[in-house]
């Protein structure tokens, strides 16, 4: 008899989901979430001479968290700056937009702010000062938004870099008017004493406050007004947008004014509220953080408030271990967020899609037939 | 003043010709690799240990043929892993590729950080600078033309040999086809019998560890094994992407591009007589020109200067 060829059916093959239960995509999340830090405790441990034991980087994390009432605040008003930035970011991804230049708007921001305390500082009420400082602020910060979004809007450029090499053209024009401000060649401002923003209770929580109201305002933006529906249809699809009538130059424009002003504000907040002094690193690299955070909360203003949340846990943590483990610098922390970064991106393979392995001793392709079938209705 | 500014900036060329040439084969795939900030700070971490373990176990007599092989190495290699999480998370798992890349950036930047500061001892890098930048012993007797040509250590050469064979690759050759193929329409490029996965994946570690020797050249070559931190080395990888647009996705333009841009990079560094705050004002002139360069490349750009067509686009068979 001739042989008969079998075919080899691969170990298990991929299959798109048709939807999935709330349930199980919380599940998904919490397992990547869980895996990455189990890994990095892992390898905190491996990396630090002094510490064996992977549980200590836990209660290190909480500790540094909230160990003290000043701590928790701190991660309470970082959480709400974190928030603030992410929040400015996604209108312009849910339209598809990557502003890569959060950091940039913020820190034009707080420099226009720290421009008006420095120039205006004892010559008008603090007052004036103040209204002044805002507006400038978020002029400031739309500006820096909207040139790029003119040119996408107009000549396609690509927003990806423009929005990039803005926040290093920021960061330059920071450096020049440190240079200007304080000849000496100290390279640091001393505080600004006029023109602070009011403290309300304590130190803290005007920035909490700024950021609750943004995310209230940008909750229902983005889900009850026409302008939320216009920019998610140019997101979905901008020839769709086109046919159905809806100026897609204009809603491009329109939305990098509003995200470049929100991170604006976020910057007279850091400016005029938090430091009171600018330096090219004061954003602290909130508009790369602020992407993530916006992408894993999938544009729903609510659950950022948690991606945040977790985020600032993590790097606010980190700054603790790094100490009790005695790490040289804070380098690790960014290691740590990587890590972990990778776990949740790569968990949105298994909301998307599901693996099917192969049955045992069955080449039969009616069996994998309905296998497949099967795997439709649900369980795995 | 003319012939410093050239021998200045094509240490630093090289740097982002490398990073250049390694993301526009990954662009190539139709994969646009955001993490090549954090990738070429990983090839510098691979090449420094490199660098250190040579110069440490040998001597300062270690042959230049061993200290520059390992180091190149381990760079490559380094820069290649890092590359493949990227690999792994956007062509196996399909995941978004901007954010990837971000994350990938975020994680190779605090990874070098931390490498360096905890397995590397620094002392050791200027000394094995020293011996990796050994020029041609002839190139002095030349004059200017020796010290513009053939004053620099052996990397430079290697980055514009990289160059060129990529870009003969990419034109002539057939797996240079099949590779532009994958990028324009993978469906098509799989349905004519080509392997999808192993095409992206080749691209994506050979890409990454290119661009990973630029951050390890950076540090050797640039600086003279000094070492400063990680941002400087994200910022160059940001402007080496950038260069792509620049040179529009052709590795042999790119040899030129990254020479202006770096000449832009020094130029503050090298005009004499002008104060501290005009000269940071002139470190902006890159970005500008990069800005610039991005308008006016989407304003007049044909149709054959175009990216590949599923650039950021994940390939699943199954979709339609």
């Amino acid at each position: 008899m001739e042989e008969v060829k079998t075919v080899r059916e691969p170990l298990f093959h991929m299959v798109k989901r048709g939807n999935i239960t709330l349930l199980k995509r919380l599940g998904i999340y919490a397992g990547a979430i869980v895996a990455g830090i189990l890994l990095t405790s892992i390898l905190c441990v491996v990396a630090s001479s002094d510490k064996s034991n992977p549980l200590e980087m836990f209660s290190s994390m909480f500790s540094g968290v909230f160990g003290t009432e000043r701590r928790f605040w701190t991660f309470l008003r970082d959480t709400a700056l974190l928030l603030g930035i992410s929040l400015a970011l996604l209108p312009a991804f849910k339209m598809k937009f990557w502003n890569l230049g959060a950091n940039g708007q913020v820190l034009m921001g707080c420099l226009v702010t720290i421009a008006c305390m420095r120039n205006l500082g004892g010559k008008i009420p603090d007052a004036g000062i103040i209204a002044i400082m805002t507006v400038a602020s978020v002029l400031a910060g739309a500006a820096w938004a909207v040139i790029p979004a003119i040119f996408k809007a107009f000549f396609k450029t690509n927003e990806t870099l423009f929005t990039l090499m803005m926040n290093y053209v920021a960061q330059g024009l920071v450096v020049y008017m440190i240079t200007v401000w304080a000849p000496s060649g100290s390279g640091s401002l001393s505080p600004e004493v006029y023109g602070r923003l009011p403290n309300i209770g304590n130190g803290y929580l005007l920035t909490i406050i700024v950021s609750a109201i943004l995310t209230v305002f940008m909750f229902f933006y983005l889900s009850r007004s026409k302008h939320g529906y216009e920019l998610s249809v140019v997101g979905e699809s901008e020839n769709t947008a086109r046919y159905v009538g809806i100026n897609v130059k204009k809603v491009v424009i329109r939305t990098l004014i509003l995200s470049g002003a929100m991170c604006g504000l976020m910057g007279l907040l850091i400016g005029g509220s938090i430091n009171y002094t600018v330096s090219s690193e004061i954003v602290n690299n909130m508009g790369f953080t602020g992407i993530m955070a916006s992408w894993l909360a999938k544009f729903n203003p609510l659950v950022l408030i948690g991606t945040c949340g977790l985020i600032t846990f993590i790097s606010k943590g980190m700054g603790q271990v790094r100490q009790d483990f005695g790490f040289y610098n804070d380098a690790i922390g960014n290691v740590v967020l990587g890590i972990i970064y990778f776990f949740i991106i790569g968990c949105e393979f298994f909301i998307t899609y599901k693996l099917i392995f192969r049955k045992k001793n069955k080449t039969d392709f009616t069996a994998i037939e309905n296998s497949t079938q099967k795997g439709k209705g649900g369980n795995e | 003043m003319f012939v410093s500014l050239i021998t200045g900036a094509i240490p630093l060329a090289a740097v982002f010709l490398f990073g250049c040439v390694g993301e526009i084969i990954t662009e190539k795939s139709g994969h646009l690799n955001l993490g090549i900030p954090g990738i070429m700070c990983s090839g510098t971490a691979g090449g420094c240990l490199g660098a250190y373990l040579c110069v440490s176990t040998f001597g300062n007599h270690v042959s230049w043929l061993v200290l520059v092989l390992i180091s190149v190495a381990l760079a490559f290699l380094f820069a290649a892993v890092v590359g493949g999480i990227y690999g792994f998370l956007t062509v196996s798992l399909r995941c978004n590729q901007n954010i990837t890349g971000l994350a990938l950036t975020t994680f190779g930047v605090g990874f070098t950080q931390f490498f360096i500061d905890n397995f590397v001892d620094r002392d050791y890098l200027y000394r094995a600078s020293r011996i990796i930048n050994r020029g041609l012993s002839f190139a002095g007797d030349l004059g200017w033309f020796g010290e513009i040509f053939l004053s620099y250590g052996i990397l430079v050469y290697v980055a514009i040999a990289i160059a060129v064979v990529t870009s003969i690759f990419l034109k002539k050759t057939k797996t240079g086809l099949r590779l532009r193929s994958i990028g324009e329409n993978p469906a098509t490029a799989d349905a004519a019998g080509i392997n999808v996965t192993a095409y992206k994946y080749s691209a994506i570690l050979i890409g990454s560890g290119i661009a990973g020797l630029g951050g390890f050249y950076y540090i050797m070559g640039y600086l003279g094994g000094s070492w400063e931190n990680a941002s400087t080395i994200e910022a160059l990888g940001w402007l080496s992407v950038a260069l792509v647009i620049f040179t529009l996705w052709r590795p042999n333009l790119s040899i030129l591009g990254s020479f202006i841009f770096a000449v832009l990079y020094i130029l503050a560094f090298k005009i004499t007589g002008i104060s501290f705050s005009q000269m940071s004002l002139l470190k902006i002139l890159p970005y500008v020109v990069t800005i610039i360069v991005l308008i006016f490349t989407s304003i007049f750009g044909s149709k054959n200067v175009q990216p590949p067509a599923a650039l950021g686009l994940n390939y699943f068979r199954e979709d339609r």
